[in-house]
């Protein structure tokens, strides 16, 4: 790859040491990168905002860039569950079902205000925010957020996948604890 | 031991024993093929489906409810969300149902504006459901491309009322400023951009073998049962029955322009397809005519009808002028004097007849709306559209439909 | 406003309320449609006259209403539409909240099946002779039926969203 960085700059994290030719770095940064760059998310469009996604994934703002080409429909091959949508009460059981079928590491991107909040929709039929059910990582507000909007939710999903997950996040007390307060083990 | 004859026998006993069982699949709510959050738990003999029953109301939103609850103005950004690949159009339709209610006349310069704008919504939903029927059989570059389509068609709108999708557009009586130098730049752009790309889009599919093998013969319907089930729009007008609520009942002036309304033959996918593809390009000639009725009128500054008691005067009116006080006063304080009547206004939104009936009982909120709404009242139909035939021609036979979720369950 | 063809609307008038007699309790023209009132076990009859005789072969739309106030508190509106002659006709009919049962039009229009169930969903209003009453856009356990007046939009029991803060 071409670039006017002098060998320092191009260190992924500030220990590494590099050379002509050579880089040492540490495992879990270099995993977090490949990971970052081929997430295959799960889109569970339901309404309005899965029409914005579809734009986004077009080619005008295209998110195959990301290393998004390959989306997958099956929860047990993906790695970011992407809600994109009001999710009712009705819908609530199907999602926690959805997300428990993930494997990890996982991520959670709710897109849209219905997603994150319950929206404009106060109503006795509407989830107010998906996490009443599964823990999210990241929120995109908007009703319905702009395509930019959306790709900058998924870049920070890219980034807690990069630099905020140690290798293996899952053991960790504090996820543990969330899920649990979800009732999933 | 085994001999020739062994599995002709076993088969015959099979039948013979009507030991054969049917199996049961769930093309459940999250399916990539569904388009939207619906289930069909289909009974399949092999390969072949039997049987469906449908779940509905994954994303009921209670929109009656809250609209019971909110005044009018407020529930324009619901209609946006009925069905929202072409939100101005359910948008108009409600505002005519208002301007019904109370009677307001709106000028000619308004209703050339209203019909571009509708225009161009329709283009934009069909683009997606043909894209995706498209998708739907493999075919994933049409989708690809023709979503910059709707880019500029969006960016109209962004344009206009500030936002691309979800726009509540416009307001009772006109819209909301005149539009720009800039929003006519790009309505040009789109008129002449567009028609060589939906060529390109129609040289991908429209001929094409493997698509028309996919699509022809696959989920028809007749004339007579898609009657029966309420079909409207561009499904019923594939089975062959002509109707068109911008003919039958014309609104916003729609009797003033020249266009042909494409029939098909045997309410098969393939004539869903064409019918909308035609209609395409029907309604770039409606966009064509409506801009040379407006350079032709002499009015170019009308952008709103006169309604004071609709329309917030300016703030410095207010603060200098009695009667703009007071009509100020009355809208924030709910003071209106709406009549009490029912109405009921359809108008031919993209799936079809979309009719508001609103029971208007002198407040500010409805006493009781009800939207007409064509997806859930077409699905319906889907069990026997299906009936006998493979499991991916029921594929190509939903996304043909054109459900939309948002509308389905409302 | 759209015109009324007339001479069709006097013919229905006259045909119905020479065969049903006191059943159709009210004929009147609201804004542009001509609106019919009619006694609920006749409604089946009237509909099959309108869509065998007179042409009205379109169903566009069956909602219910709440008039709590009224002694019959819960109204079913049909629209059909004679899509020949191009004209719309509005049929209503009432009947108790304590025994809400209305005749279902689904053996004459296949559309009236779902539009039956949305009703029953929303007002509980059970419809005789449908072929599959059940609950069609609300979750199935649900308890209550939400578009009458005296339930509150949102879901009473939730704690996140403060009701003085929002303006209820």
């Amino acid at each position: 790859m071409s670039s006017n960085k002098s060998l320092t700059e191009l260190k992924l994290s500030p220990d590494d040491i590099t050379g002509r030719g050579y880089m040492t770095t540490r495992l879990d940064v270099l995993i977090g990168l490949a990971r970052k760059n081929s997430l295959w998310p799960l889109p569970f469009a339901t309404s309005c905002c899965g029409i914005e996604f579809m734009s986004t994934m077009a080619a005008h703002y295209d998110l195959a860039r990301f290393g998004m080409e390959r989306l997958s429909f099956s929860p047990r091959q993906s790695d970011m569950l992407m809600v994109m949508g009001t999710i009712s009460k009705k819908l609530a059981p199907v999602l926690q079902e959805v997300y428990l079928q993930m494997a990890e590491p996982r991520w959670v991107l709710a897109v849209g205000a219905c997603a994150s909040s319950g929206g404009i929709f106060d109503t006795y039929s509407v989830l107010q925010g998906i996490d009443k059910v599964i823990p999210v990582d990241v929120y995109v507000p908007g009703c319905p957020p702009r395509p930019e909007q959306i790709i900058d939710g998924v870049m920070k999903i890219q980034e807690l996948a990069h630099k905020h997950e140690p290798l293996r996040r899952r053991n960790s007390d504090e996820y543990k604890e969330l899920l649990s307060k979800y009732g999933i083990e | 031991m085994i001999n020739d004859n062994t599995f002709d026998q076993t088969a015959d006993d099979v039948v013979k024993s009507e030991k054969f069982e049917y199996n049961t699949l769930n093309l459940g709510p999250t399916h990539p093929a569904t388009h939207g959050i619906f289930q069909n738990v289909l009974t399949m003999d092999g390969e072949f489906i039997v049987d469906s029953e449908q779940t509905v109301g994954y994303i009921h939103r209670a929109f009656e409810k809250i609209a019971e609850r909110r005044t009018f103005y407020q529930i324009t950004p619901l209609t946006d969300r009925l069905n929202y690949c072409s939100a101005p159009i359910n948008n108009m339709g409600w505002f005519m149902t208002v301007e019904k209610l109370l009677g307001i006349e709106i000028p000619k310069r308004i209703q050339y504006l209203r019909v571009i704008i509708m225009e161009l919504s329709r283009i934009a939903d069909h683009l997606v459901c043909n894209s995706v029927i498209g998708v739907d059989t493999g075919a994933l570059t049409p989708f690809t491309y023709i979503f910059q389509a709707r880019e500029w068609a969006y960016e109209v709108f962004e344009e206009i009322s500030g936002a691309r999708m979800t726009t509540h557009i416009g307001r009772i009586g006109g819209f909301e400023r005149n539009f720009s130098q800039r929003a006519w730049d790009k309505i040009h752009l789109f008129m002449e951009k567009y028609p060589p790309m939906l060529k390109e889009f129609e040289n991908l599919l429209m001929r094409n073998r493997i698509f028309m093998d996919r699509t022809i013969g696959v989920g028809s319907i007749s004339a007579e049962r898609a009657l029966n089930y309420g079909f409207t729009g561009p499904n019923l007008r594939a089975a062959g029955v002509d109707y068109d609520v911008r003919v039958a009942n014309p609104y916003s002036s729609y009797d003033e322009f020249d266009f042909a309304i494409p029939v098909g033959k045997s309410g098969d996918t393939y004539d869903r397809f064409m019918v909308r593809q035609e209609e395409m390009w029907q309604s770039l000639s409606i966009v064509r005519q409506a801009i040379e009725k407006l350079d032709k009128l002499d009015d170019k500054d009308t952008f709103r009808a006169s309604v004071p008691e609709f329309v917030l005067p300016p703030k410095e009116k207010v603060y200098n002028n009695m009667e703009a006080l007071i009509f100020h006063f009355k809208q924030i304080m709910g003071e209106v004097e709406i009549p009490k009547t029912e109405i009921y206004h359809s108008i031919e939104g993209a799936n079809g007849e979309l009719g508001f009936y609103l029971i208007a009982d002198g407040n500010r909120t409805p006493y009781r709306l009800h939207f007409r709404r064509p997806c859930f009242i077409y699905y319906q139909a889907f069990p026997e559209m299906i009936k006998g035939s493979l499991l991916s021609d029921a594929i190509v036979t939903m996304s043909s439909l054109n459900v939309i979720a948002g509308e389905l369950d409302a | 406003m759209y015109t009324i063809n007339n001479q069709l609307v006097n013919e229905v008038k006259e045909t119905l309320t020479n065969k049903f007699g006191d059943a159709i309790t009210c004929f009147e023209v609201v804004a542009d449609m001509p609106q019919l009132t009619i006694r609920k076990d006749k409604i089946t009859d009237v509909v099959d006259i309108l869509l065998n005789t007179f042409g009205f072969s379109f169903l566009t739309d069956l909602c219910g209403v709440h008039y709590p106030e009224s002694e019959n508190e819960l109204a079913v509106v049909y629209h059909l539409h004679n899509l020949a002659k191009n004209q719309r006709i509005r049929l209503k009919t009432f009947t108790k909240a304590s025994d809400p049962s209305i005749p279902s039009i689904t053996p004459l229009f296949s559309s009236a099946n779902w539009m039956e169930r949305e009703t029953y969903d929303f007002y509980g209003i059970v419809f005789q002779g449908h072929p599959n009453l059940r609950r069609i856009l609300n979750c199935d356990d649900m308890d209550y039926f939400p578009m009458r007046k005296e339930y509150a939009l949102e879901d009473t029991t939730r704690e996140d969203k403060d009701d003085t803060m929002f303006g209820r």
